[in-house]
């Protein structure tokens, strides 16, 4: 593998990332509900050599609007829990990471620990999760245990806004902390299964974590004894400097969203400065760019489907990921001249499923492999391994050692 | 037609009964070894394989229980792994109302029985444990004799939100732009004085629209919330007589609820023992109950029923001359407590140690731990047969006490014998697990837990 070799990613949602995507898949409209859908994405995305796969998720159902439930009913509505989806998928897989999202706001870090740690003993080592934050007022009264104050999306720099954003981020950093304490509190060697003495375990290799913060505090230790990768990896998707902050101290991965490649590489610098900011030891964060692909033969068959989807959707599609249109060569060249920039790879959000990442498998991957910024398959290991980040120490090891 | 008997395999838990330290025990944690026991238990043609759930490690005198086998992975997480490697058996997760949410679980039950083509099962426990709740935001601050209340609430919420989607909600009309026959489906509200929540439930309606719901518990209030909520009931009744008993007791309470006995399963958790003759699984049983109670277990036990410490005892030695301590907490936690007479139990303990001249270990193989079915496979086959048949029992889930390899020689050589009694199934005959089990389709909601 080159150093110029890029990390590729694939968003998995619904039947893909146009809200018109169903009205044009080869898949049927209730095939998210299936297992046999999602085996068979993964499968296209091995088959590939793609690094990992995310699935998204929410604790609300989808909408048009920023938050509550809408009055249209030519979208897709409902989804299975991601977690799932992804356990479902990990014997069926021997490669690919499996990343998927959960809430921090209203789920128990330890359930959340033992899950991801869970994934990863299933995987052989290939679990990550993306933490996200639920700032909706429709998913806390899905839980009633709290209120979370109304934002209005164009004023994120008001005072009670940045209050509001802050908290919440606040409190995903204490459960990333506690959940990643979790991971480190078995120690990789604390079942002995010593029959003269009678010990299943050394208890001296476990340890509580006795995590305190502002909304909750857990004990410990884990009920999971420490996994392949003792860190799965850890995810965020980030747009502002906040998130960023977040990411530089508790992620491993961060998926950002330039518009153009001095847009991508102005992110980079300011995730490396976020990095020096905060203290990050260890290995940098992995930056991915995000981008809604939507893939054909030609320029001009790219740009008729395109317009097909949005005429289908009544407007023209936007996101807070860049959209590209085109050949898989012209999309080849844009993730090169970015990967230029300064990202270290790509988690490409397909606009339709599965039409647009049997694209990117079949076309658009060779066209990187010509180019010599993709692998040709996997050289073997764990997710960690796989980006080049090492496996660290349990924390308690260092601390006892 | 005689009676069809029900079999579920439990994988072996962290407790003394699993034992680790004999050659043949496999990993707790290794994925190959729930594949190993899920597969066995399908090629057996069992009806589900069920895990149980800890959500802190136990401890004995505030350190953590080192004696048994201790970690084990989540529960939902490993079912919907082994749907994956599964076709037709069913999954069965215990899973605490204590610490989760009813639209969180929900969800995830319901998405495990998508993937899972409709296989999926609940055991629902609740506990009042601050010792667990410390490893929660929520807390462990449920009063205990709200336990039943939290659990009934929320069976009920959750029984709600699975149907909150109509049948056939997702059309997928392309032409006409239609997705969904409605917009924003899958509302709903609920105001309790548990939860107190409304929105709209993400999940589709699944296969079984509800999956199963089992309940674990023998106290009244327990057997009233199978008998209103449940689909099974678990129970540890040891004789056929206290199994009838049992039996008659929990069926009887079903009218009430406009059910029928059928209705509701009675599925006591049993171990088992074979061997080519009687006497060689009379002496295999003995074995393995000297492996389940090491010198170490012996002693640890003894101390959870006198709750003080008696490291300094012989394992081998008397029992102790005083009675136990009720006066202070219990220096066992993260167990349910067993003994709710110390002092009476101590001193029948002390006069059968006495009577039979046996020391602290050989007291403790003694009274506890004895396992199920002892015998050749014609023997067990015909005596669990005779239980079903007599109406002690629907069938049983099945305790082995070895990972993974614990049931492989009950299903070569026992449930042959049940399937040419008549009274197991050769073939799988329904797609969903409560069409195996014989349960008419999930009663709505509306209908369900009416006194």
């Amino acid at each position: 593998m080159t150093e110029k070799s890029l990390h590729l990613a694939v968003a998995l949602d619904g039947l893909g990332w146009h809200p018109a995507a169903w009205r044009l898949s080869h898949a049927a409209a209730t095939a998210p509900l299936t297992a046999r859908y999602w085996t068979a994405l993964a499968g296209e995305a091995e088959h590939a050599a793609l690094d990992l796969l995310t699935i998204e998720d929410s604790l609300d159902l989808q909408s048009s609007r920023p938050d509550g439930p809408d009055d249209r009913v030519d979208e897709v509505r409902g989804r299975l829990d991601a977690v799932q989806i992804a356990s479902r998928l990990a014997p069926l897989t021997r490669h690919i990471g499996l990343i998927p999202t959960t809430s921090t706001t209203h789920t128990e870090p330890f359930h959340l620990s033992t899950a991801i740690a869970t994934l990863d003993h299933i995987s052989g080592g290939r679990a990550g999760w993306r933490p996200r934050v639920s700032a909706r007022r429709a998913e806390a009264g899905h839980f009633g245990r709290r209120d979370i104050p109304p934002l209005d999306l164009a004023r994120l720099d008001e005072p009670h806004a940045v209050r509001v954003v802050g908290d919440l981020f606040a409190e995903a950093a204490d459960s990333v902390e506690v959940v990643r304490r979790l991971w480190d509190s078995w120690q990789d060697d604390a079942v002995i299964r010593d029959v003269p003495t009678g010990r299943f375990v050394d208890r001296e290799r476990l340890h509580y974590i006795d995590f305190t913060g502002r909304w909750f505090s857990v004990k410990g230790p884990s009920i999971v004894p420490r996994s392949p990768q003792g860190q799965p990896l850890v995810a965020a998707l980030a747009h502002s400097s906040v998130p960023y902050a977040f990411a530089a101290r508790h992620a491993d991965i961060v998926f950002v969203t330039p518009t153009d490649p001095e847009h991508a590489a102005a992110i980079v610098a300011e995730v490396r400065a976020a990095e020096e900011t905060v203290g990050r030891a260890g290995a940098p964060l992995r930056v991915l760019a995000d981008l809604v692909v939507l893939l054909d033969e030609t320029p001009t068959l790219a740009r008729h489907r395109r317009t097909r989807l949005d005429d289908l959707h009544g407007a023209r599609f936007t996101s807070d990921a860049s959209i590209v249109t085109g050949t898989p060569g012209e999309v080849a060249d844009l993730l090169a001249a970015w990967h230029r920039a300064g990202v270290d790879g790509f988690r490409l959000r397909p606009a339709v499923l599965p039409d647009d990442l049997t694209a990117i498998t079949r076309a658009l991957v060779p066209a990187l492999r010509d180019r010599g910024l993709f692998r040709a398959g996997y050289p073997g290991g764990t997710l960690r391994d796989l980006l080049g980040l090492p496996r660290p120490a349990s924390r308690y090891a260092v601390a006892t050692a | 037609m005689p009676k069809q008997i029900i079999l579920a395999a439990h994988f072996p838990g962290v407790n003394n009964t699993t034992v680790w330290s004999d050659p043949a025990s496999g990993s707790q944690i290794d994925f190959s070894s729930f594949v190993h026991l899920a597969r066995t238990a399908e090629r057996g043609k069992f009806d589900f394989f069920f895990l149980a759930e800890g959500l802190r490690l136990r401890e004995q005198r505030g350190r953590i229980h080192d004696l048994d086998v201790v970690g084990r992975p989540d529960t939902l997480t490993v079912l919907a792994a082994l749907a994956a490697v599964t076709t037709h058996l069913g999954l069965a997760g215990t899973l605490n109302t204590t610490f989760r949410e009813p639209y969180e679980l929900a969800r995830q039950l319901a998405s495990l029985d998508h993937l899972s083509g409709g296989r999926a099962a609940w055991n629902v426990v609740t506990t009042s444990d601050a010792f667990t709740g410390e490893n929660f935001r929520r807390g462990g601050y449920l009063d205990r004799a709200l336990r039943y209340d939290r659990a009934a609430e929320f069976v009920r919420t959750a029984r709600q939100l699975w149907e909150s989607w109509p049948a056939e909600t997702i059309v997928g009309d392309r032409d006409a732009g239609r997705y969904v026959t409605e917009a924003a489906p899958g509302a709903f509200a609920h105001h309790g004085d548990q939860f107190d929540i409304a929105g709209h439930f993400t999940v589709p309606r699944s296969p079984q629209v509800h999956p199963v719901i089992l309940q674990a518990g023998d106290s009244p209030d327990g057997r009233e919330f199978a008998a209103s909520s449940a689909d099974a009931i678990f129970s540890r009744h040891g004789t056929l007589e206290d199994g009838q008993e049992f039996y008659r007791d929990v069926k009887s309470r079903l009218a009430r609820y406009g059910r029928q006995p059928d209705d509701l399963l009675v599925i006591p958790g049993v171990t088992f023992v074979l061997g080519d003759t009687d006497a060689e699984a009379q002496e295999r049983a003995h074995h393995i109950r000297r492996q389940q109670v090491s010198p170490q277990t012996a002693i640890l036990l003894l101390e959870q029923l006198w709750n003080q410490d008696l490291s300094g005892y012989d394992p081998d030695g008397p029992l102790p001359a005083e009675d136990p301590d009720v006066s202070g907490d219990a220096i066992s936690r993260g167990r349910a407590g067993m003994y709710p007479d110390p002092v009476g139990t101590a001193r029948q303990w002390r006069a059968l140690a006495e009577e039979k001249g046996l020391g602290i270990r050989d007291l403790i193989i003694e009274v506890t731990g004895r396992q199920s079915f002892v015998g050749t496979p014609q023997q067990v086959a015909e005596r669990m047969n005779h239980f079903v048949q007599s109406d002690a029992a629907d069938g049983f889930i099945l305790v082995p006490h070895l990972t993974p390899g614990g049931l492989d020689d009950f299903v070569d050589r026992v449930v042959p014998l049940l399937q040419e009694r008549g009274v197991f199934r050769t073939e799988y005959t329904g797609t969903t697990l409560r069409d195996n089990l014989g349960l008419g389709p999930a009663r709505p909601v509306s209908q369900v837990g009416a006194v």
